[in-house]
């Protein structure tokens, strides 16, 4: 069904149950919506693990011992602002601004790459103070949801290298934009996942 | 132009020569499976009937009682709707058939508030019925909650190893592998656990099994009412040895126990951190063991996790 | 160079396993170089195996399930054999390291591998036509879901001639199926094996779920949407819901087999508890994900072949959106035994028999959409009526355990195994016969043939009773699952029973496989002219048999549900063209998913033997795949209006079985007229 003719039924007063099929950028667009929310039922399993496993130190060290809230916050701060930057390359891409997207996906790009090093960090100084996955349950649990989010914002960033690619060779295709459209709620998504990170694993530290 | 209004799908001619069960059976359906079910019936029913002899259906102490008796109210209540509901279901098959011109045809005929008020109310009547069986029976028979008697209750700790049954009487001081010993009229106290896998401890015609898993303790209160020889196994599947886990059940009366007790005092052997590190290899079908002295208890170390046991890959299999 | 992969892992000291494997090989060697000297390579390549059609996916997913159902079936006979003969002091046939493995692929295989494939190939090929529309709404995602799920059943069977299988039941609880009690391979297969057919299934849940609620014909409200459909839509949200659990849970148990973790091991503070939580968390919406459409399946059938509407179709909606949450709320009732306490237990079994609720309200809307019937005794509806009746029994079993105390006695018992396999042979397997042979003439355009239906029907009718009402009565006197041999030798006649009640579905087994055969000999006598052989009420009997592989030339303006038969009543020809047509674009075939799945094989044979360089070369050429996918512009394939106008013209002169029917190349040929 062509978008005219949706309009038209809009027009008409015709709800949208009845429209039949829907076009191709809500149908795409919902399918991922829908996959997302499989994601996240994925990180709530590992939240779950985490809260029931975050006692069982096995008499190693502890969540308070381990984190440090002041790189937490610069983690956040950074991921949070490719959130933003993210949005505005969504927006240039709406507008087939080929510039203004390259800028701010590029700083997005940097940004994800800097929350990336920073956690990183993080589990490499854990990990040669003898504090790595498989030394208590509670580790083991810390190592994967946190982990489990890198890797989604490793996979996002190499999305979006591949993103650049296709708008640099094939252009500004609906196809493309659909793409894009997806990668945006793919991001916002790591963000939200990453506030139920950082409440549930560091700010609830004890 | 193709308008499909097919009123009479006839079906499939048969294949000629060939005589197969279904086709020497009428086209309409009703009649043979009436048999058919009787037949079922009477198979079910019989087999259910040779089914009391033993097992749950035959408890022999106040537990197993306890939950033969929800099992046959539930099922009682249960089969009043199951019944007529395969009843009707096989009557309406029947005299709904296309070929019996008797019945009537209600073509549009697709809702009905009575119906349907009816139809949601039987269920929601024996759910709720069943629910309070449900919740009442959790509360009474919840596996760690004590029996109401004037005898104080025995003790027992039991682990589960690869895989055989430990049985430990921490008060008497003496052990048993892959048989237990209990006193008649006495409520039961077993405190259980595991050194590697899950098992679950289970008397059938005493009642309640109940999980045992490594690192943890789980509770069960059990009785034996009268003086016999029962089986136990393990119900939860744990590895090659899984259906050699039998242990034998002895419920004495009190003298009779006491006297057991003494006798394993004298006779057993000595259950020290050797012995029970032995104990821990994997074995399958290992006998019946006695030990007359427990010097150091070794199930708290058990339940708080400091045994550590691994199956080599030939143990594995 | 090979990780633990050596010579050692191929069992040359089994027999029966060699022997398997010498019969597999023969049987796949003959058919590949059958197809091979038939030149029949480049059309299966073409028409099947990167087709993105519906319709075709549907087909090769029941195919899928059909042939998986004589692999799990075989343990199934060998379990019955042996515990046959293994009563007192024999041993019987099958060591434990044997029997063990073997319960526990019949599990995984009957469930992942035979009643998944059967539930979703179904609702592949129906839900589009019910809607009314072209296809699903990502039709290559469709065809890498069904290459997912094909590569999973590839891996389970090499674990049978490499290596080994898990030992550890088909959920594979901790700690048992931790490194340290599995050592071997066998738990690695069973997870990387899973772990890739489940990410086919979610997609595939993704997918359904789009397309119900977004792609439908104009008109088709909610209200106006066949039952069948309803039941695919909380079947495929209840998918989406919890297949990430189980890719989460196994993803745990993986890390702590692979990279030394602690979430379920025994020291360092792992907890196996959360793992049998998490598993049924998953493992009771699962059991509804294959029941529901089954409930669908019998909903169509009993109203079509009653000749009136499904008898309260609101509250039959309302009851399936009910058991599609409720389901999530149960799973707590597999293991009262665990100790969690009164509350708990009570609360679970409290929920587990709200459950019972809207599923007896089915049952009683089923009941009368029958009354006031003038029902045709074809084969579907003798699946209809012989899954009512066996159904109930099955429900009520469970309900019985679903009452703590009770379940203390029967946890794990022969009870339960009886009363599992009788809603899932009652429920499932009826589900899927009835609705492999109810749109069965849809897909080949002709019918099966009925006699030999009928004789099926019996067969597993017949076989279940004789298999399953012997292990009620067994599980009431004590006996446990999983043994491998027992002494109570007063049980081997029950056992007798059970295995002839096998042997009795065995024959249906091959019963089938004769039927087919027989009709596609038959299918010039059997053949459908009018696409609407059962007098049906929805959309899809609108079509052709076969339906083109548009579906639908013009797309219908629903006005009520049961579409089809309101159009036949107010004399609306379906293939009426109100205008002039149009060119139609259709998605084109892709390989995406074959390659995908080769190297997904590839991955997860390499992951499994710990092959490092394997498993790089398996990700990167996956990853490959992908890219040179997501780089493609050229996606549809143009259907010219001339083509399309001349199809329509075949069908509404000639009548139907022309255009697109597989079988049919012969006959067009050989300019035989159909």
């Amino acid at each position: 069904m062509s978008v005219g003719e949706q309009t038209l039924l809009a027009e008409s007063g015709v709800p949208l149950s009845l429209r039949g099929p829907a076009p191709v950028r809500v149908v795409a667009g919902f399918g991922f919506w829908l996959f997302l929310l499989s994601d996240i039922i994925l990180f709530a399993v590992l939240f779950a693990t985490y809260s029931v496993l975050s006692g069982s130190t096995a008499g190693g060290p502890t969540a308070t011992e381990l984190f440090d809230k002041k790189h937490v916050f610069l983690e956040t701060v950074c991921l949070l602002a490719s959130s933003v930057t993210c949005g505005f390359g969504s927006l240039a891409v709406q507008r087939t601004d080929a510039r203004a997207m390259y800028f701010w996906m590029g700083v997005t790009f940097l940004l994800g790459v800097t929350f990336l090093s920073l956690e990183g960090r993080e589990f490499a100084g854990m990990v040669a103070a003898g504090a790595g996955p498989s030394h208590s349950a509670f580790l083991s649990a810390f190592f994967t949801l946190v982990g489990t989010h890198g890797l989604h914002v490793s996979l996002g960033l190499v999305w979006l290298l591949i993103m650049l690619l296709q708008v640099t060779t094939l252009g500004f295709q609906p196809m493309v934009g659909r793409r894009f459209f997806a990668f945006g709620l793919f991001w916002h998504a790591l963000d939200i996942v990453w506030i139920g990170v950082f409440t549930i694993v560091y700010l609830g530290a004890r | 132009m193709a308008l499909s209004t097919n009123t009479d799908p006839s079906p499939a001619m048969p294949i000629p020569g060939r005589t197969c069960l279904a086709a020497r059976l009428k086209s309409d359906g009703g009649e043979p499976r009436r048999k058919w079910t009787l037949l079922t019936s009477i198979l079910w029913g019989s087999a259910f009937l040779t089914s009391c002899q033993e097992g749950p259906l035959d408890p022999h102490g106040p537990i197993g009682q306890a939950e033969r008796v929800i099992l046959y109210d539930a099922t009682g209540i249960m089969l009043a709707v199951v019944i007529p509901v395969i009843v009707l279901t096989l009557l309406f098959a029947w005299w709904f058939r296309s070929g019996n011109r008797r019945a009537t045809y209600r073509s549009e005929w697709e809702y009905s508030g009575r119906i349907e008020l009816i139809i949601w109310a039987i269920p929601a009547l024996v759910i709720l019925f069943l629910g309070g069986i449900a919740w009442i029976g959790s509360h009474d028979l919840d596996p760690p909650k004590p029996l109401t008697s004037a005898a104080a209750p025995l003790e027992v700790e039991v682990v589960s190893l690869d895989w055989r049954w430990l049985f430990i009487y921490p008060h008497e001081r003496v052990a048993t592998v892959n048989y237990l010993v209990i006193p008649t009229d006495v409520p039961v106290h077993f405190r259980l656990t595991s050194t590697s896998v899950m098992n679950s401890f289970f008397i059938p015609e005493l009642g309640s099994q109940i999980y045992t898993m490594p690192g943890m303790t789980t509770q069960l209160n059990l009785q034996a009412d009268k003086p016999g020889a029962y089986s136990g196994i393990s119900a939860q599947f744990s590895g090659p040895g899984f259906s050699d886990m039998r242990f034998g059940v002895r419920a004495e009366s009190g003298e009779g126990f006491a006297t057991w007790v003494a006798h394993t005092r004298e006779q057993g052997g000595v259950l020290d951190g050797p012995t029970f590190a032995e104990l821990l290899r994997p074995t399958r079908a290992g006998g019946e063991l006695t030990y007359g002295s427990v010097p150091d208890d070794p199930f708290e170390s058990v339940a708080e996790g400091r045994t550590r046991t691994r199956w080599s890959t030939k143990e594995a299999l | 160079m090979f990780g633990r992969l050596s010579w050692s892992a191929i069992p040359f000291d089994q027999p029966i396993v060699m022997g398997t494997c010498a019969t597999v090989g023969i049987v796949l060697a003959t058919v590949f170089g059958l197809v091979t000297l038939k030149g029949g390579w480049p059309y299966l390549w073409r028409e099947w195996i990167t087709s993105v059609d519906h319709k075709r996916i549907g087909v090769m997913y029941m195919i899928l399930g059909l042939v998986m159902l004589v692999r799990g079936f075989s343990d199934a006979i060998m379990m019955r054999t042996q515990l046959a003969l293994a009563a007192g002091h024999a041993q019987g046939y099958l060591p434990p390291e044997h029997y063990d493995q073997i319960f526990s692929a019949h599990g995984t295989i009957m469930i992942f591998f035979v009643a998944m494939p059967f539930v979703v190939g179904l609702m592949n090929f129906a839900v589009p036509l019910q809607l009314g529309v072209r296809d699903v709404a990502f039709p290559k995602l469709n065809s890498v879901s069904f290459w997912l799920t094909a590569s999973g059943v590839l891996l389970v069977n090499l674990s049978l001639f490499v290596g080994e299988f898990a030992r550890t039941g088909w959920l594979a609880y901790p700690p048992l199926s931790e490194l340290a009690y599995s050592p071997g391979v066998g738990v690695d297969y069973y997870l990387w094996s899973l772990q890739l057919s489940g990410m086919g299934t979610l997609l595939a849940g993704i997918n359904l779920t789009t397309t119900i609620l977004k792609m439908r014909a104009p008109g088709m409200g909610y209200s106006r949407m066949p039952i069948f459909c309803w039941t695919a839509l909380a079947s495929n949200l209840l998918i989406v819901a919890a297949f990430p659990v189980l890719t989460a849970t196994f993803a745990m148990l993986l890390l702590d087999r692979y990279g030394g973790f602690h979430f379920f091991t025994n020291e360092l503070g792992g907890n196996p508890m959360m793992y049998i939580n998490l598993i049924w968390i998953w493992g009771h919406p699962e059991v509804y994900i294959l029941i529901l459409p089954a409930f669908g399946v019998f909903s169509e059938v009993v109203a079509t072949f009653s000749g009136k509407p499904l008898f309260g179709y609101r509250s039959m909606v309302l009851a399936t959106m009910a058991i599609c949450m409720l389901s999530f709320m149960v799973w707590l009732h597999h293991f009262f035994t665990m100790g969690a306490g009164a509350d708990v237990n009570g609360f679970f079994g409290i929920m587990t028999m709200i459950i019972a609720v809207p599923t007896g309200v089915k049952v009683f809307n089923w009941l009368f959409t029958l009354y006031g019937g003038r029902i045709q005794y074809s084969v579907p509806i003798y699946w209809t009526v012989g899954f009512i009746v066996t159904f109930v029994i099955g429900g009520m079993t469970g309900v019985l355990m679903a009452i703590p105390p009770a379940d203390f006695v029967l946890h794990n018992s022969l009870f339960l195994i009886a009363h599992f396999h009788n809603v899932a042979i009652g429920g499932v397997v009826f589900g899927a016969m009835a609705g492999y042979t109810y749109w069965f003439p849809k897909a080949f355009g002709f019918k099966l043939n009925e006699p030999l239906g009928k004789a099926v029907f019996w067969c597993w009718f017949i076989g279940f009773y004789l298999a399953f009402m012997p292990l009620y009565a067994l599980g009431l006197m004590g006996a446990t699952r999983r043994m491998q041999h027992y002494p109570d030798t007063h049980w081997q006649p029950l056992m007798l029973v059970a295995l002839a009640g096998a042997v009795v579905i065995l024959l249906g087994i091959a019963l089938t496989a004769v039927q087919l055969a027989v009709s596609i000999r038959q299918r010039h006598v059997e053949r459908d002219r009018t696409g609407d052989p059962w007098n049906g009420r929805t959309l899809e009997w609108s079509t052709p048999s076969p339906p083109p592989a548009w579906n639908f030339t013009h797309m219908s303006n629903v006005q009520q549900s049961d579409a089809y038969w309101q159009m036949k009543e107010e004399g609306v020809a379906p293939t009426a063209s109100p205008g002039a047509f149009v060119d139609m674009y259709l998605p084109r075939n892709s390989p995406v998913g074959v390659f995908l799945a080769f190297f997904a094989v590839i991955l997860g044979f390499a992951l499994i033997w710990r092959i490092d360089w394997l498993a790089a070369v398996g990700l990167i050429g996956a990853v490959v795949v992908v890219l040179r996918e997501a780089w493609k512009t050229d996606l549809e394939v143009r259907v010219p209006a001339e083509e399309v106008a001349a199809f329509e013209r075949t069908y509404a002169t000639r009548g139907p079985g022309t255009s697109g029917a597989v079988l049919d190349r012969k006959a067009a040929r050989s300019g035989e007229r159909s």
